[in-house]
C-alpha cells in the first residue's frame, strides 16, 4: 500500500465516521512478534530469468543462456530508524532459481516495529564455511559446497555462450572463497522509504520484494567477456565477478506492508 | 544348557564396545576437535564404524572408506601409490593414514579441507573414489534397515540426513588415537630405547624434527621437499593460489610409518630406506624448496648407511601395535 492509497484510505474513514475503528494496530508492541516474506524475483537485465530456453546479452555484446542459478543470502539484520538493529538468528536463504518455492521464504518471530533498513550478507559468513557439517539451506548435498577447498559456493551460475571458448561453450561461474585476497563474501544493504518502512505487527505478513539480477554478474566493476572469462571457481576472477554483483544483484523493488 | 546357549548367542551380537572416551594423551597438545556440537557416544562411534566399513555407500557397491584406509597399514592403503576407487579407477594422491586427526587443523596433503566432519564429502563424491553424492548416501541409508535405527539411537532422530552421517563418521574417525607407541612408553618412563633406537633419536631430533615435530612428529605446514623440479601436482597452490605454495605438501606425521608405505603425496618411495635415501641423494633444488634443505649450498640431508638404519630403528618405534590392533577399530 503506497502512501497515495492511504490517504485515501484515511479519508475514506474520517468522512464516513468510522473514528472508533481500530482494525489495523497502528503501535508496535516491543514484546510482540510478527512474521515477514523475503520475495527474490530471478531477472535478467529486466526481463524475467527463464531457464535454458531464453538469449540474453551481456555488456560486452556476447549472447548466453542461464541454466543454473543458485545464491546464498546469510546473517540478514533489520535496523530501525532509531539505529538499533535485529538479527535475524540462523538466516541462512539458498534461492535456486530451478526450485521457484526458494524465491519466498517466511520470516518469523520478528519482533514488532518499523523497520527502515536491511543488510545482508551475499554468500555464506567466514564461521560457517569453516565449521562441521551443517543442515537445512548449508546442507553439502544441495551442490553448493565446495570439497576439494572446502566452503560454500555463494553464487552459482552455469550456461551457455557461443563466445565461451570453453568445451561445448559453457559458462561455469561458481563463486566463493573467504580468503584474501580471494574473499568473495560480500553485503547488501539497502534503506527503506521512511514513509513505508517496513511494519512488522503481530496481526500482519508484510512482504520486501526484491528484484535479483543475474546480469549484474557480468557488468558493473569490469565487463565480463566470455571469450576471456568462462571458467571460475573461486580465486582472482571470481573476484572480478563478485565485485560486479555486489552492486547490482539486488534490488529492492517494494515493500508491501 | 538353554540359558548359557542363549547367552553366549547374545555376546556374539552385542558390540563388543564397551564404553567410548575422547582422551587427550599426556604427552599431547590440547585437540583442535573436541566434539562440540557432537557429542561422542558409543551410539555415535559404533555407527560411524559400521559406515566406514560400508561399501554399499559407493556407486558399484565396490569401495568403502576402510577400501582405502586399512587398519594394518595405519589406516592408510598399503601398496597403492595413490587411491583406488569405484571401477579401478586410480586417484591422483597417496591415501593419508587415518590417526590423532583431532589435532589437525587441515586436511589431505594440500590442506583443503578444512573441518575433520566435511572431509568424508570429497571422497564420497570423487568419481576416482566412491563417486556418489551425499544425496544418493542419504536416501540410502534412510531406506536400508537397520540403518534408521541406529541413527535414532546416536542422534535421536531416525531421519537421516548428510550433517547426521557426517558426524557419525566424525565419532568415529576423531576417536583414532595412536599415542602408545615404543616411542611413547619411553618418553613415560616405562621402557627404553636400544642403543641403536637411541642413536636414531638423536639423528632424529637433530635432522629431522624441525618438520616432523612434536608429539604429533608433524608441524602440520607445508612444504616442498624437493621431489621434482617442478611438481606436476601443484599441491598447496592449489588451495592457496600463490605462487609460493607451488609443489608444497603437508608435513606428514611419521606415526606408525613403518606400516603406511608407500610413501609422499604420489607414493613414489615403497621403503624407508628409499625415502631416506632421497633425502641423503635425492634432493632436487625444486622452486619453493624449504630452506632446511639447502644449506650452506648443499641439497638435502647427508645420511650415511649406519645412520639411515639407525633412523629406521627409530621410526620403527613409532609403530603403534595396539592401536592397529585395537578391535574398537576394527570391521569386524
Amino acid at each position: 500500500m503506497n502512501i497515495k492509497n492511504i490517504l485515501v484510505t484515511l479519508f475514506a474513514i474520517l468522512t464516513l465516521g468510522f473514528t472508533s475503528c481500530k482494525k489495523e494496530k497502528q503501535q508496535p508492541d516491543a514484546n510482540q512478534t510478527g512474521s515477514f516474506t523475503l520475495e527474490f524475483d530471478n531477472t535478467v537485465n529486466g526481463a524475467q530469468l527463464m531457464l535454458n530456453t531464453q538469449n540474453y546479452t551481456n555488456a560486452n555484446g556476447d549472447s548466453y543462456t542461464i541454466s543454473t542459478f543458485k545464491y546464498y543470502v546469510s546473517n540478514v539484520k533489520l535496523s530501525k530508524a532509531d539505529g538499533t538493529t535485529y538479527s535475524i538468528p540462523e538466516s541462512y536463504i539458498l534461492v535456486d532459481a530451478s526450485k521457484p518455492s526458494s524465491s519466498l521464504i517466511s520470516i518469523a518471530d520478528v519482533p514488532e516495529g518499523d523497520y527502515t533498513k536491511i543488510n545482508f550478507t551475499i554468500g555464506v559468513n567466514k564461521e560457517r564455511n569453516l565449521a562441521g557439517a551443517q543442515t537445512g539451506a548449508l546442507d553439502p548435498a544441495l551442490g553448493m559446497f565446495w570439497t576439494w577447498n572446502s566452503g560454500y559456493i555463494f553464487v552459482k551460475l552455469e550456461g551457455n555462450s557461443p563466445q565461451s571458448t570453453a568445451a561445448n561453450h559453457t559458462l561455469t561461474f561458481h563463486i566463493g572463497g573467504i580468503v584474501d585476497p580471494n574473499n568473495t563474501i560480500r553485503t547488501f544493504s539497502t534503506d527503506f522509504n521512511v514513509a513505508n518502512p517496513l511494519r512488522i505487527r503481530e496481526d500482519k505478513k508484510p512482504q520486501l520484494h526484491f528484484k535479483v539480477n543475474a546480469g549484474s554478474l557480468f557488468t558493473g566493476k569490469q565487463n565480463v567477456n566470455f571469450a576471456q572469462l568462462n571458467f571460475t571457481m573461486g580465486g582472482a576472477n571470481s573476484v572480478i565477478v563478485a565485485n560486479n554483483y555486489v552492486s547490482g544483484l539486488f534490488e529492492l523493488d517494494h515493500i508491501h506492508n | 544348557m538353554g540359558v548359557l546357549y542363549a547367552c553366549s548367542k547374545s555376546e556374539a551380537i552385542m558390540p563388543k564396545i564397551e564404553e567410548i572416551v575422547f582422551k587427550v594423551p599426556a604427552n599431547f597438545p590440547d585437540a583442535v576437535y573436541k566434539f562440540e556440537d557432537n557429542t561422542l557416544s558409543k551410539n555415535g562411534f559404533e555407527l560411524g564404524k559400521k559406515l566406514f566399513y560400508d561399501t554399499r555407500l559407493s556407486a558399484d557397491k565396490s569401495v568403502s572408506c576402510g577400501s582405502c584406509h586399512q587398519q594394518f597399514a595405519a589406516f592408510a592403503q598399503l601398496d597403492h601409490a595413490v587411491s583406488h576407487g569405484v571401477d579401478n579407477c586410480l586417484g591422483k594422491r597417496n591415501a593419508p593414514v587415518l590417526f590423532n586427526l583431532a589435532w589437525q587443523k587441515e586436511f589431505f596433503w594440500d590442506g583443503g579441507a578444512k573441518n575433520l566432519e566435511i572431509v568424508p564429502i570429497n571422497a564420497v563424491t570423487d568419481a576416482c573414489e566412491m563417486r556418489t553424492d551425499l544425496t544418493k548416501v542419504v536416501s540410502f541409508l534412510n531406506n536400508t534397515s537397520p540403518y534408521p535405527q541406529l541413527f535414532k539411537d546416536a542422534f535421536g532422530n531416525s531421519t537421516v540426513n548428510s550433517q547426521n552421517f557426517l558426524k557419525a563418521l566424525t565419532q568415529f574417525t576423531a576417536a583414532m588415537i595412536s599415542a602408545n607407541s615404543k616411542y611413547d612408553k619411553v618418553i613415560r618412563k616405562e621402557t627404553s630405547f636400544t642403543i641403536e633406537e637411541q642413536n636414531g633419536y638423536h639423528l632424529f631430533n637433530e635432522k629431522c624434527a624441525s618438520c616432523h615435530a612434536g608429539s604429533l612428529f608433524t608441524d602440520l605446514s607445508y612444504k616442498s621437499n624437493g621431489l621434482d623440479l617442478t611438481s606436476i601436482d601443484e599441491g598447496r597452490k592449489t588451495i592457496t593460489g600463490l605462487a609460493s605454495d607451488l609443489g608444497k605438501f603437508r608435513v606428514p606425521t611419521l606415526r606408525n610409518i613403518e606400516l603406511s608405505s608407500p610413501y609422499m603425496h604420489d607414493g613414489r618411495f615403497n621403503s624407508l630406506e628409499k625415502v631416506l635415501e632421497h633425502y641423503n641423494t635425492g634432493v632436487k633444488h625444486a622452486t619453493n624448496l624449504d630452506a632446511t634443505l639447502f644449506q650452506n649450498g648443499k641439497l638435502g640431508i647427508s645420511l650415511s648407511s649406519a645412520q639411515k638404519q639407525q633412523l629406521i630403528s627409530f621410526l620403527k618405534t613409532l609403530t603403534d601395535n595396539e592401536f592397529i590392533k585395537n578391535k574398537n577399530f576394527s570391521e569386524n
